[in-house]
Parts: C-alpha cells; structure tokens; sequence
C-alpha cells in the first residue's frame, strides 16, 4: 500500500513538475492547446 | 358525324397542345446528357448539380477541375492597360485557391498552420468526433463491462483452491511495484479525464450545467495535459522492469490451450512469472501505450509533430490499406488534418486500451484471489504462487535453496 502512495504522490510530483518545467522554458500546454478565449489574448 | 369530326378536331389540338408537356422531361435528360459530357472546366470551376448530388450522398467527386481553376496571374493585363489592376484571377479563383492551398500566402505568425486560411477538411472529423466516435467508443466500454459482470456471474471469482500455506514470497520488488502503480494511477486520471473532454458536451453540460463544467473542463484539461508525462515515464519503468519475462515460451502455447483455466475451475497450467494472458496484457499495453503517447505528443505540441502523412505513406508502400480493400491512404495532409487524425487515433487507442485494462483490473483485485496483494505488499501466498505461476515457483524455491546451501555450506568431514 505504502508503494502505491508513493507512486501516486510521485505523479502528482511529475505532473506539477512538467508544468512548471515547460513553463519555464516558455511553453504552456495549457495556452497552446486551448483556443483564443483561454489563452486570454 | 359533324360531331364526330368535331370531337376529333378537338382531340388533335389537346394532343398537340399537351406534346410539348410531354416531350420536355426527355428532352431535359437529353440536355442534361449533354452537359455531363461537356468537358467539366469549361464550368469555369463551378460545381454542377451532378457534383452537389454526389457530395450529399457521400461520395467522392473528382474535385481536380476546381482544384485547378485558380486563374493564371501570367495572364493578367498589363498595370498601365486596361483592367491592369485586376490580376489574373477572380474572387471565386483566389477563395479557391485558399481552399485548396494553392495561395501564395504570407503570414506575420510562425509555422505552417498559420497559412491555412481556409481549412475544409474538418467537417468530416467534427462529424466523425461527435458521432460514431462517442458511440462506438461508449458502448465498447459498457459492453467489456457487461462481459465482466456475465464472467462474474458464471465463473465467480477464481478461489485459491488448495490450503493456504500462511508462508509468502515476493513476487514484486518494490520499484517493480511502484512503476505498476505509477502507470495505473496516470492511466486511471488520463482516462477519467479524456472520457470528461470527449463526453463533456453530451453528458456533463446538460446535467451541471455550462459554467460549472467549463471548471471541470479546465482542470481535465490541465490533469490530462500534464500526467502524461507521468504516463511516459511508467511506461518506460514498467517495460525496462518486466520485458525479460514477458518473452513468450513454450508454456504460454499450454497455457493458451487450456485457457489459463479462466474457464473451467480446477485447472491450473503451468507458468513463469507471467502466464500468457499476462503477457498479452504487457505487449499490448506496450503497444499501445507507445501508440497513445505519440499521438499524445503530437496533441500536446500542435503543428509540431505531424505523423500521420508519413505514416501512411509507409502503410501505403507496405500495401497494407489495398490489402484489406482499401484505396491508397491520403499522404498529403494540411497541419490540421494532421491534428484531427491524431485526434481520432489516440482516441480510438485509449477506448480500446481502456477496454482491455477493465478485464485486467477486475482479474487483478475482486477477479482472483491473492492477485491484489501480490502488487500491493509484493508478497503472495505459497499455495496461490503453486496454482497460478508453478514453473516461477519452483525456479524461486530452487533459488532460495541454493542460496541458503551458499550461506551456510556442509561442514566438511574431517
């Protein structure tokens, strides 16, 4: 059981993580696979 | 016989007066015989009501006159003469070529995308997405969860047949353990969330309403988008963890003939590790976990990835379309029928991927007894690793032998 946390913990982790990473870089997922009204102009 | 003659005058002139009535819808067939042998371009790229039909019914037309009728610059008058300014193509010319991506055009934003002005191909796709696609897909879900619930009827749960021994061995290490869980939990939030993408319109927006699902959207949106990476990263674990086992033997030819003894109670053939069920499982999970992520990929990055072209252009060369009836695959794709296809195809992965992963949740928790706990403490009892796994269990017990005989060797005889 206590792996199984883990591991869901660890994906919540690599979740986070890949969104604040690409982020940085200047991608947002979130922005360019949204359409115009999303991306807020 | 005035009358007589009379009445036959009168006749003749109705007759005469009603052959025009009658002669015209031949001679509209005629006519219209005429126009289809005209040579098409001379329509000057209209359509015809032979073409309108035919689009309607859902064929395909020979759409190369039009294609075609984009003017011709060359030709255009002079900028001093008469019309100068004029160029040499009409409106419907230039909107034409728009359509069919022959404009010459220049956009300030970056990538290819962005010079599709006009983008005819969609219909096709939205029609496809909203339709047969949300059906098909829905009902492949409820029918492998009608054929599970029918197998728990008549079968019941698979009942570890002999004593329990109360002893244990590992049969999962921890990383072992953690990379399964890592993939089931993303697979499980990467599914709930496309389900609520895809069924959100016609399921969610009439029973909580506009606003609040735009909420739900959003955070679907933002989980899918971003647990995919997690998805990945599993899937890699899992395939590097367990590959080495899940090389198909001779024992998965038994094990397949007796049916894994899924079907009839007291039958146990004899497997490794993993049995050939299992196997299947992993390949094609392997399969189409690499199939999904990089369709995936392709969605998450739009107009960067396009795949599909090539793809058939390499299915086309292996004959793979003309050998199950189909015509040559499409191999010139605008960006966004690159994205539609994408679409469509991780969308079909995950329903059928979905599907298989119902069966393999349900035999590894209320399906089989002891199959939870081997993931979840990695530890199964003797007795279950006896009846479903023989041949890894005798491999373990042999080395557990040898390495206790290793630790404390025979006292030699002095």
């Amino acid at each position: 059981m206590k792996t199984m946390l883990i591991a869901f913990l660890a994906m919540a982790a690599i979740a986070v993580g890949a969104d604040i990473l690409l982020d940085f870089i200047g991608y947002s997922t979130q922005a360019m696979t949204s359409g115009p009204a999303v991306r807020g102009g | 016989m005035i009358p007589t003659i009379k009445t036959f005058c009168r006749l003749l002139i109705l007759a005469l007066a009603l052959t025009p009535l009658a002669t015209a819808p031949a001679a509209a067939q005629e006519g219209a015989g005429a126009a289809k042998e005209m040579p098409r371009a001379s329509t000057g790229g209209a359509q015809t009501l032979e073409d309108i039909l035919a689009r309607q019914r859902g064929q395909k037309i020979d759409d190369e006159f039009r294609r075609e009728a984009v003017g011709d610059p060359e030709s255009a008058a002079a900028i001093a003469a008469q019309l100068g300014t004029l160029g040499g193509a009409s409106d419907s010319e230039v909107f034409r070529a728009l359509r069919y991506g022959s404009a010459d055009v220049t956009v300030s934003a970056k990538g290819a995308a962005a010079g599709v002005i006009i983008q005819d191909s969609g219909m096709w796709w939205l029609e496809l997405r909203q339709g047969p696609l949300l059906e098909w897909g829905g009902w492949l879900l409820v029918a492998m969860i009608a054929v599970v619930a029918i197998y728990l009827v008549i079968r019941g749960p698979i009942r570890i047949e002999g004593e329990k021994t109360g002893r244990t061995i590992l049969r999962f290490t921890a990383i072992e353990r953690f990379s399964h869980w890592l993939l089931a939990g993303s697979f499980i939030l990467l599914g709930l969330t496309g389900l609520i993408t895809l069924f959100g319109r016609v399921a969610l927006i009439p029973v909580f309403g506009k606003d609040f699902f735009s909420g739900i959207a959003l955070a679907s949106k933002w989980i899918h988008n971003n647990v995919a990476w997690a998805f990945i990263a599993a899937l890699v674990m899992v395939f590097v963890c367990w590959v080495v086992h899940n090389v198909p033997n001779r024992a998965d030819l038994v094990w397949l003939a007796k049916g894994g003894g899924l079907f009839s109670k007291h039958v146990h053939p004899p497997a490794r590790k993993f049995n050939a069920g299992q196997k299947i499982i992993f390949w094609i999970v392997i399969i189409l976990g690499i199939s999904i992520s990089a369709s995936g990929l392709s969605l998450l990055f739009p107009f960067e990835m396009p795949m599909f072209a090539k793809t058939f252009e390499i299915l086309n060369a292996l004959g793979l379309p003309q050998l199950v009836g189909m015509g040559e695959l499409q191999t010139t794709m605008t960006p966004h029928e690159e994205m539609q296809y994408a679409q469509l195809w991780h969308t079909i992965v995950a329903f059928v991927f979905m599907a298989i992963i119902i069966a393999h949740i349900y035999l590894g928790s209320i399906g089989m007894e002891g199959a939870f706990e081997s993931m979840e403490s990695g530890e199964v009892d003797m007795q279950w690793a006896k009846e479903h796994h023989s041949l890894w269990y005798e491999e373990v017990v042999a080395q557990e032998q040898a390495d206790a005989s290793r630790e404390s060797p025979a006292t030699p005889a002095e």
